[in-house]
């Protein structure tokens, strides 16, 4: 399969630390890739490397052909990126149409004339805009809870809603950071049914930090591991859970010499730290 | 018993005998005693201090938690508090000569506190009262809410029309009919305030009316839904209708003070509307906003005045000047946005600040004197014309004023409901988020500076021909900080809010000159409280409904239940 994202040599320094070091990832498309690792090992930089937020020291990113390390976070949006985030970060006192509304940025086009003159095109913008919105918002199963202010919302709601927002724009690639933190085991077992979903109806490639190994293991067509900022393993699901380098960086050397982790102790040990 | 928190009562009351305290020291019972609210009964010093115990005790009532005589009682125990304190200060300034340090701590102080009676009677009276109204203000605190919000907007009602007695009845002097219901309603011109059968009047009208309304208001919204699509729509062009024949006929109806009044507030309305979208929608806070008012007034200024002491004279018709105007104003807004595009919150408020200063301080320059007048300023501004009227007075200027807040209304209005507006509001939510949606940064925070600064830019040139003369110090920091105030006070990105704010902020403090003294003590006062009960603003930025209709959410749901 040709791979959407390729990464090639990333580096990302921090002052004296490097954050991720020389690492290089392809993304197959519309795969479900996941990139795990202990806290701190990178994997949030190297999402931001790829979005924007950072530009890396050296290597490059490339997306779809366009390379896009060094380019504005709007810039790599507008390629058919989104993202969410680990903390949720909605636009807390806009309504949850109105969080989407702005997802759909990048396919809009009524300037500030436009708006006060009240063009075709403006009215043509704001019927799409609301359309997708809508759209969305029953996509990720929230309707009818589309004019609350998003700050307001549940909390397993608002993750939604970052996610239909990050859809609005239509991307290629969607990067979801750790989207089940802080759900329980029925709530993480009804997102993975979503973000499966997500990919079969949509067609598009996703890429995800988890730390909910079952999550993981379940959905994942291939799995990097960081630790460190460095990759230690890539591949199978199953061939990561029995990598003797991927035991060690969660559990310690010791664990890894016995070879008998599993994946649900990979999870407690996670949640201990 | 436990729901009777002594401590907090005793604690509120002796907060609020300190605001008493405080009030009375500052010199306002007494210089404000000569001012009646209703005639021959109540002053305006002792209102300032009824008010100070009605507050307290209705903050008292809420901290028993109990629906009964209990709150009652906590008021009167912390109206009591109070009457102690003001007692104390009062037998403190009778025996003692406290002058030296405290000028207002006089004789006359103390008999306004003893209502003439002397130290020991006196002091009883006044402890009684404080009791009396410590229990009034509590037992509003256990009405029903549509009687207690009846009730205060009476004593509100009745409060404001017997300060603005004197406005009032120069305004309506010439109107023939009316005169005898005012000499009624306010006495014969000899006293000021109220006349006791007037305030009766007023708090009944108003509080009745109130009610009547309330309870009427859901059945008269339900009767104008049912109603079908057509009428609702006549119904709706109608209000429009009368509000627009009020907006023309205002001027007449005020007379000149007041319009002038209603000028200087729309003057700062419009501003408001500007730096509402630089603050309010974008959330970038900008502390020098004047500059561009300056520079709006400046440009006029210089393009038009016939003076001669300016090295160049342009003698510019004012229609072309104004959008000149506007355009330097946009043109200085994205000059200013440029350099402060990366920073954030406190930075960027100092930088601005420093910007609003920087043009102030050019303005006073003598390096610019004979370009812009230097300290001097520009006189001689002509007034412009207008389809051959001259708009030289305060009643064609209102018109002019009115323009120009509509078009800055409707242009903020739409802007707001665009794409534009919502990237605004996603910037001021989070800016790396935003970003990261698609949004240009750069233009859409050069918009919103570029809008905020043309609205401004419209009003300094229009204040330029209000006034026929500019001096630098009409644009010091002041001005920057009551138009944020407004902004904050009427609601943050709320556009109504603007209005409410102009008119507390900038139309009510003009209204009151005559306490002038006193105006920035209320005003700071005014802000804390504010801040403190209601941070939304008076009017808060409402939120759209835009999702469908509950009908076709059943629907929608049914279908996806399915679906699943």
């Amino acid at each position: 399969m040709a791979s959407i994202l390729s990464a090639k040599n990333v580096t990302k320094q921090f002052g004296g630390l490097t954050a991720v070091n020389n690492l290089s990832v392809e993304i197959p498309e519309q795969s479900i890739s996941s990139i795990i690792g202990p806290n701190g090992a990178g994997k949030t930089t190297f999402f931001n490397c790829i979005t924007g937020f950072y530009t890396p020291e050296m290597g490059e990113i490339v997306f779809n052909g366009n390379r896009i390390d060094g380019l504005r976070s709007d810039q790599v949006t507008r390629l058919g990126i989104s993202r969410t985030y680990q903390n949720i970060r909605l636009f807390s006192n806009l309504t949850a149409i109105e969080n989407i509304m702005v997802g759909f940025e990048p396919h809009l086009k009524t300037n500030w004339f436009d708006a006060v003159v009240r063009t075709p095109r403006y009215h043509k913008d704001e019927q799409a805009a609301h359309e997708e919105a809508i759209k969305f918002l029953r996509f990720v199963g929230l309707a009818g809870l589309g004019d609350q202010v998003a700050r307001n919302l549940p909390y397993g709601a608002q993750r939604r809603l970052e996610i239909a927002r990050a859809l609005a724009s239509r991307p290629g690639l969607l990067l979801l950071d750790e989207p089940t933190a802080g759900m329980n085991p029925n709530e993480t077992l009804e997102m993975m049914h979503f973000i499966r979903n997500l990919r079969d109806s949509l067609g598009i490639t996703i890429l995800l930090i988890e730390h909910d190994m079952r999550l993981v293991m379940g959905i994942s067509e291939q799995v990097t591991v960081l630790d460190f900022g460095e990759k230690i393993a890539e591949g199978l699901p199953k061939e990561i859970q029995t990598n003797p380098r991927v035991i060690e960086a969660y559990l310690g050397r010791g664990a890894a010499t016995e070879g008998m982790a599993t994946a649900h102790e990979m999870t407690s040990k996670k949640k201990a730290s | 018993m436990s729901t009777f928190d002594w401590k907090k009562i005793l604690q509120i009351g002796l907060i609020g005998g300190i605001v008493g305290v405080l009030i009375a020291l500052v010199g306002m019972v007494e210089e404000f005693n000569e001012r009646d609210i209703i005639a021959g009964t109540l002053t305006m010093g002792w209102t300032m201090l009824i008010l100070t115990v009605l507050v307290m005790a209705y903050f008292v009532a809420g901290t028993v938690k109990a629906h009964s005589w209990l709150n009652v009682a906590a008021g009167a125990l912390s109206g009591a508090v109070f009457s102690v304190v003001m007692s104390l200060l009062t037998w403190m300034v009778d025996s003692f000569d406290l002058r030296q340090t405290l000028v207002n701590a006089s004789p006359s102080l103390v008999k306004i506190l003893t209502f003439e009676q002397g130290i020991p009677n006196g002091l009883i009276t006044l402890i009684v009262a404080g009791i009396v109204v410590g229990a009034v203000g509590s037992a509003i605190f256990i009405l029903p809410e549509r009687i207690r919000k009846a009730v205060t907007l009476g004593l509100g009602m009745v409060a404001f029309l017997g300060l603005m007695q004197d406005i009032i009845q120069v305004s309506l002097a010439g109107f023939e009919g009316l005169s005898d219901a005012i000499a009624w309603m306010f006495g014969r011109g000899i006293e000021n305030g109220l006349s006791v059968a007037g305030a009766i009047t007023v708090f009944l009208v108003v509080s009745v009316s109130n009610l009547l309304w309330d309870t009427n208001a859901p059945k008269v919204n339900a009767r104008i839904e049912k109603l079908p699509q057509k009428s609702r729509r006549s119904l709706k062009w109608f209000g429009y209708g009368m509000l627009f024949l009020v907006i023309i006929y205002l001027p007449a109806i005020l007379g000149l003070y007041l319009t002038e009044v209603v000028n200087s507030t729309g003057l700062f309305i419009l501003m408001g509307l500007g730096l509402n979208i630089v603050v309010g929608f974008a959330g970038l806070l900008d502390l020098g906003y004047v500059a561009f008012y300056a520079i709006g007034a400046y440009t006029v200024g210089v393009l038009t005045n016939l003076s001669g002491e300016l090295t160049s004279s342009f003698g510019w018709n004012f229609w072309f000047a104004l959008p000149a105007a506007v355009a330097l104003a946009v043109i200085a807004g994205v000059m200013l946005g440029i350099p402060v595009l990366n920073m954030r919150g406190d930075y960027l408020a100092i930088v601005t600040l420093g910007f609003g200063e920087i043009i102030r301080i050019l303005a006073l320059s003598d390096f610019l004197k004979p370009h812009i007048g230097g300290s001097q300023g520009i006189v001689n501004i002509p007034p412009p014309k207008f389809l051959e009227v001259l708009v030289n007075n305060p009643q064609t200027l209102y018109y002019f004023i009115v323009a120009g807040a509509v078009l800055a209304l409707f242009t903020s209005q739409r802007l707001r409901d665009s794409r534009l507006g919502r990237s605004w509001k996603a910037l001021r939510e989070d800016e790396d988020v935003a970003q990261a949606m698609g949004i240009n940064l750069v233009a859409t925070k050069l918009m919103a500076f570029a809008t905020g600064a043309a609205f401004s830019g419209l009003s300094g040139s229009i204040l330029a021909v209000k006034l026929g003369t500019i001096y630098p110090h009409s644009f010091a920091l002041l001005i920057s900080i009551n138009v944020l105030a407004l902004i904050i006070v009427g609601g943050m990105g709320s556009i109504p809010g603007v209005f409410v704010g102009g008119l507390l902020l900038a139309g009510v403090p003009e209204l009151l000159r005559e306490f002038a003294e006193y105006r920035l003590l209320i005003y700071g006062a005014l802000l804390v409280v504010m801040m403190q009960v209601r941070p939304e603003g008076f009017w808060p930025e409402a939120t759209h409904k835009r999702e469908l209709h509950e009908a076709d959410e059943e629907a929608r749901l049914t279908a996806e239940g399915q679906e699943a």
